[in-house]
């Protein structure tokens, strides 16, 4: 019960937090919503057995579910990463979301040829063509 | 056979390596020598992919249980003739995207060729996992570089086409990640030899698997939560685009198709449901095709499109049905990514890819107007090229079925997609050649300026090649054809598969 409150009370900030316009928002929405999520897996081993998964120096009975740890464990490592380069994609653009003003040249990419020479036209075509979409 | 179980980490672990390699050494290397470990890496996945397919082709499964753990504590990697195929495409596709950019020097950026092989060696992985949570891992292998070439484009939206597109796929990973959670609450394992047809069984795990194949169809971009791609694809940079749509969305469709073959025993009950969906996905892609103005525009939307026909052969879930699929994936990958590498090529070097300001191509760039016409044919299905085969087959499937609807929307969509590739060829090859090519040099941004410069032949020599595979795949379909049945097999009758996983 309590693992299914907390995993309430996470979700519901961080969806919450997801849905508003600045991108700062949703990222700390996200970082919630994963933790809500790793709550869900960590009980899904069990939430009575919690003693630490130590071989020769626990009951095995009392001994908690070692996988969904080491699910989560993974989990977070991941989720960590896309996190900090999402927070470079703040930085790199406007705190708004919604793109049309964003700089086109942002910093620090190595050079490559002219390869998106024509991008502009594509970028007025989909802003065309997705006008439904939203 | 020990020594094609060792085999298995290859097409996971050589790309990597290089990939590492390439992070660490390759500022001091030249741009010859990056290429060079570059090519060497994705040739050698696909020498690999190949001996796997030729081992599995008989409907054999290879499984390698990492580390020597035993079953149900090691990762397992699982080689069937429908992974295998697919590695066998990823690797072409690799090898032809990589040619492209290198042709048009597109991979000057630093982070693309790293970047690019880190994506197969995820890519590879989601390929010959046989358990869920590594399907994860390997997805996330996958995004994760796929994060950053999608911003290493020059647009004005790159920036916001980036944050969309990260934020879709991270909700969807997040939901994934909470789907296994439930599965493995419910299941106890997220093996899927293990797994198997235990949702036909449990409404709870189907529930649980429910939440996965949710986040799955997200990847894929079915409608109707297709709506990120267009949008994201159409900001990346053009050799970038090529990559993702032979892989990214891919992967997502194959995940649905092992977990439904495999969880769900492909359970008539659900089926309805995928039909649906397919059917939707089919015909709001293409909708949205017509509508578009820029050659990428409907490219991106023509992805979302065939994505509904590939779908479709899972909603029939026969053997003939699931063939058709996976030879319509294997030689649409093909298919659209040369039409992708024409569009950026054109892109370049005419500084646009409007429809209402190009035209006449085709007078003095006869290779990019052969190369798309060849292509554009094959996706909308005219015979003798490929995707008239893939469709064909899965019309009969589709009304052996008794899905005479189904049918019929699948021939009317390809109506529909021919027109709408005949209004790029219109737009793009025919008409009026541009009055004054000389001006049009610096002006990819300036509005009402007809651009036409030449598009020379090397540029687009990848897309012909893959043109000339279309041809040769639609003449000699058989081959592929019966491989196709083989996997399809392997998934209608998923034991073989779930007693080699599970042991």
């Amino acid at each position: 019960m309590t693992a299914a409150l907390v995993v309430t009370v996470l979700v519901s900030g961080g969806v919450y937090l997801i849905l508003q316009r600045e991108l700062l928002r949703v990222v700390l929405g996200f970082i919630l919503l994963g933790h809500g999520v790793n709550v869900v897996i960590i009980s899904a081993g069990g939430m009575a057995n919690r003693e630490p998964a130590l071989l020769g120096q626990q009951d095995r009975a009392a001994m908690a579910d070692p996988l969904p740890q080491a699910f989560v464990l993974t989990a977070i490592v991941i989720a960590f990463a896309i996190t900090v380069y999402l927070l470079s994609l703040l930085k790199a653009g406007d705190a708004d979301d919604d793109g049309r003003r964003a700089e086109p040249d942002g910093s620090g990419d190595g050079d490559g040829g002219p390869d998106t020479a024509g991008d502009t036209g594509t970028a007025d075509g989909s802003a065309g063509a997705n006008g439904g979409d939203r | 056979m020990t020594g094609l179980e060792a085999l298995l980490i290859a097409p996971i672990a050589v790309p990597l390596a290089a990939s590492g390699a390439l992070i660490l050494f390759g500022i001091r290397m030249t741009a010859a020598a990056r290429r060079a470990v570059a090519f060497s890496t994705v040739v050698a996945g696909t020498a690999v992919a190949a001996v796997l397919l030729a081992a599995t082709s008989d409907g054999q499964v290879i499984v390698q249980r990492l580390g020597g753990w035993p079953d149900g504590i090691a990762v397992p990697l699982v080689a069937d003739a429908f992974g295998t195929v697919m590695l066998l495409v990823t690797g072409v596709l690799g090898i032809a995207c990589l040619a492209y950019a290198a042709l048009n020097d597109a991979d000057g950026d630093r982070a693309f060729l790293p970047q690019s092989l880190l994506l197969l060696a995820g890519v590879n992985g989601a390929y010959l996992t046989g358990d869920l949570f590594n399907l994860f891992v390997f997805i996330e292998v996958m995004l994760v570089p796929s994060y950053v070439l999608i911003a290493t484009g020059r647009g004005p939206d790159r920036i916001a086409a980036s944050r969309l597109y990260l934020t879709v796929n991270l909700l969807a990973s997040t939901v994934f990640l909470a789907g296994l959670g439930l599965v493995y609450g419910v299941a106890g394992t997220v093996q899927l030899g293990d797994l198997a047809g235990a949702a036909a069984d449990d409404p709870a795990l189907a529930a649980a698997t429910a939440v996965i194949l949710l986040a799955l169809s997200v990847k894929a971009a079915l409608v109707p939560v297709h709506n990120w791609l267009p949008r994201a694809y159409g900001a990346a940079p053009a050799a970038v685009t090529v990559l993702f749509s032979g892989l990214l969305t891919k992967v997502g469709v194959y995940a649905l198709f092992r977990i439904y073959a495999v969880v769900y025993d492909g359970d008539p009950r659900f089926l309805p449901i995928i039909l649906v969906a397919a059917l939707l996905t089919m015909v709001i892609g293409v909708l949205g095709a017509v509508g578009a103005g820029g050659m990428r525009t409907i490219l991106t939307f023509h992805m979302v499109s065939q994505i509904g026909y590939i779908v479709l052969g899972l909603a029939i879930f026969t053997p003939l049905g699931l063939a058709a699929a996976i030879f319509f994936m294997v030689q649409y990958v093909l298919v659209k990514a040369a039409l992708l590498m024409v569009a950026g090529a054109v892109e370049q070097h005419a500084g646009t890819g409007e429809l209402a300001r190009l035209g006449g191509l085709a007078a003095h760039s006869p290779a990019a107007a052969v190369a798309f016409a060849v292509s554009a044919l094959s996706l909308a299905g005219i015979p003798p090229l490929s995707g008239f085969v893939g469709k064909l087959v899965l019309v009969v499937g589709a009304v052996d079925a008794g899905r005479i609807v189904a049918a019929l929307v699948a021939i009317g969509v390809s109506v529909v997609t021919l027109l709408s590739m005949l209004k790029i060829w219109n737009g793009v090859f025919w008409g009026d050649r541009a009055p004054d090519p000389g001006e049009a040099g610096g002006s990819a941004g300036s509005t009402g300026t007809v651009v036409s410069l030449r598009v020379p032949a090397r540029a687009v020599a990848p897309a012909l090649a893959l043109g000339g595979l279309s041809l040769l795949l639609g003449l000699a379909a058989e081959p592929l054809l019966s491989l196709c049945l083989v996997a399809a097999d392997g998934l209608v009758d998923a034991t073989t598969y779930a007693g080699a996983v599970g042991g």
